[in-house]
């Protein structure tokens, strides 16, 4: 069976009056890595919502393969396969690195599963890969709130992983990151993608053109340009209300 | 999971874990020495009093209450300030049973029907009075009646996402309903008396010492098997899937966990625990009126585990324990000052200790 990809047609939403997104239209094929870029305010975050079941849109379609997103709860869209890492890195605090990656892993999700969860040799192994691709294995059994911002970024994206999603949608992931750390998370991205669908938010330029991806540029809720990432620093509009400043 | 759990406190390298998990058994054996005392004869130095054996029972009922609190509040962070109301259910399910074990005994001498509903005309009983005579058919109800009303209260609320103030305000209004309705004779649950006047309970008159210590180990049984399933739910990844919607309710969401599942799990579970507590309650005091179902009584409970520490189990039982020992001694030398003393308690609490009597213990044994 084929992934499913994602596709956005004419979506609206709006706040009190306020156009947040303004008939938005958005294709992402299976597999493939899209950057989306766009100045504060431009609606990428509100996008990313609608997507994950967190704002209903007002008007427009949203489908990932043959689901109707706009009419499913967080959880559900989840289980589809759509996995999120916000802009504000959000862990859980009280417990440790392992137990959040933990609960992020793919199992089943209702109570009475998880009365019965026993940690196999299987799942911790996978754990431990990804604690190692996201340098935390030293941080194991630390709470997640004693990491730096850094470390929750990369906790969150860790997170992500373990869910093994279709889709991954990424709301800035290298603020607070070093420069080597914004390099190893640009090649983590770009070997995720092929196999599965990879939509990554990020205002860092020198980040989203180490993704050597397509890039989306939205402005005040639409989308402004689209292509390469040359075609759209060179694109007149582009540089106008975003790159000029 | 020791590989990923935080290093404990330590005194002079007794992990502090063991010292508390000491602590707690010399408090259950202490406890369960309690009624064999009783049988002391009345001049020796260790005996100790029916009402000490009485009032301890109740205590310990009131300690399954609070647990069951912090399984919801400390672990979930579902407040719930209607507990009182779980509990009282049980109690009445309980006192259900006892009265239709008084049988002709009662002052009317009705071969079946209680006291009260002589003397309000009842003709026959009402039919959510049939069964009630089995034990098994009323500890059922003590268990289900709570648990559905939880559960539907609860599905009404999680569903909605209505969370914090705003669901401890739903939850003091069904203790407040449910007390106004209880008061009501046409209820057929006796009225603002209640129901008193027991006679037996299994075939053991109650009011003798041999009653009062079953009561006394069924109560402590109860205790020592809800801490141990609450530890159990708690270590488990449901109780860590708890806490984090206790932290970050809609970040769950996201991982893909039906956050309404866990909460209404947590919930139900706790009401059941509460109405077992209460089902013990009323054999050992000997009543069960409508005033059981006091908003008051309910925030009193909270205010046990707020004492204790939240969110630890143990600092719940602690709580339960020290403040009813508080208002026991407290009542007799002083009663008009209990309720400022409560009220401040709380506030002290809160600014002071916000990690409760617990908190203070980790830390001194760091
Ligand atoms: N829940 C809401 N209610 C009202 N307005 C909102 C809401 N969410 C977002 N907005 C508004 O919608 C617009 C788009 O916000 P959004 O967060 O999607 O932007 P963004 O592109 O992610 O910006 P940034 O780069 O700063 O993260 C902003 O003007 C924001 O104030
Ligand atoms: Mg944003």
């Amino acid at each position: 069976m084929s992934k499913p990809g994602l596709y956005m047609d004419g979506v609206s939403v709006v706040f009190d009056g306020f156009r947040a997104l303004n008939n938005l239209s958005l294709i992402v094929d299976p597999g493939e890595l899209r950057a989306i870029i766009g100045p504060n305010g431009a609606g990428k975050t509100t996008m990313m919502d609608v997507i994950t079941g967190k704002t209903r849109p007002t008007a427009g379609t949203v489908r990932f393969g043959d689901a109707d997103l706009t009419r499913m709860d967080e959880a559900r869209i989840a289980n589809l396969g759509i996995g999120r890492k916000f802009q504000k890195p959000t862990v859980f605090d009280a417990l440790t690195v392992f137990e959040n990656l933990e609960l992020a892993l793919k199992a089943p999700r209702d109570p009475w599963s998880c009365l019965r969860w026993a940690l196999g040799g299987e799942a911790r192994k996978r754990i431990e890969t990804v604690m190692e691709e996201i340098g935390l294995s030293a941080r194991a059994g630390d709470p997640a709130a004693i990491l730096s911002h850094g470390q929750r970024q990369w906790l969150e994206i860790g997170m992500l992983l373990m869910q093994d999603p279709d889709l991954l949608l990424v709301d800035e992931p290298v603020a607070g990151m070093t420069d080597q750390e914004t390099e190893h998370t640009a090649a983590l991205l770009r070997r995720i993608a092929g196999t599965r669908s990879v939509v990554v938010v990020e205002h860092d330029l020198e980040f989203v053109r180490a993704l050597n991806s397509r890039v989306t540029v939205l402005h005040e809720g639409t989308l402004l340009s689209e292509g390469s990432i040359d075609t759209v620093q060179n694109d007149p509009r582009v540089i106008e209300v975003y790159l000029g400043r | 999971m020791s590989a990923t759990t935080a290093p404990a406190g330590t005194t002079r390298g007794i992990p502090a874990r063991q010292i508390l998990r000491g602590a707690i058994l010399i408090a259950i054996l202490l406890l369960a020495l309690l009624p064999l005392l009783n049988h002391l004869p009345a001049d020796s130095a260790f005996r100790v009093s029916d009402f000490t054996v009485a009032v301890t029972g109740k205590w310990i009922c009131y300690a399954v209450l609070a647990l069951a609190i912090d399984l919801a509040w400390g672990y979930a962070g579902i407040l719930s300030l209607g507990h009182g109301a779980f509990f009282a259910l049980g109690g009445y399910a309980m006192g259900m049973h006892l009265m239709r074990l008084i049988g002709p005994r009662g002052v009317y001498g009705h071969p079946v029907l209680p006291d009260f509903m002589v003397f309000l005309g009842y003709r026959e009983l009402p039919w959510y009075w049939l069964g009630f005579d089995h034990f098994p058919y009323a500890i059922l109800m003590a268990m289900v009646v709570p648990g559905l009303l939880a559960f539907v209260v609860g599905y009404l609320s999680f569903r909605s996402r209505i969370t914090g103030v705003y669901f401890s305000i739903i939850t003091q209004a069904m203790t407040y309903a449910l007390m106004l309705a209880f008061f009501r004779n046409d209820m057929g649950f006796g009225g603002n008396n209640g129901f008193t006047d027991f006679k037996q309970l299994l075939g053991v008159p109650l009011n003798t010492q041999g009653a009062r210590a079953g009561l006394f180990y069924a109560a402590l049984a109860l205790l020592a098997g809800s801490l141990v399933l609450c530890r159990h739910i708690v270590g488990t990844k449901l109780g860590r899937v708890l806490v984090a919607v206790r932290d970050a309710e809609s970040r769950v969401r996201f991982l893909g966990y039906s956050v309404t599942a866990f909460k209404l799990t947590v919930f139900v579970l706790s009401a059941v625990l509460a109405g077992l507590a209460g089902a013990l309650y009323v054999p050992l005091v000997g009543i069960i009126n409508p005033g059981e179902f006091a908003p008051g009584n309910s925030i009193e409970a909270v205010i046990w585990v707020a004492v204790g520490g939240r969110g630890t189990l143990i600092g719940a039982l602690l709580g339960a324990f020290s403040v009813n020992a508080l208002k026991t001694w407290l009542t007799s030398v002083a009663p008009d000052l209990w309720l400022f003393v409560l009220g401040g308690l709380f506030v002290a609490v809160t600014v002071f200790l916000p990690r409760g009597l617990i908190g203070l213990f980790r830390s001194a044994a760091k």
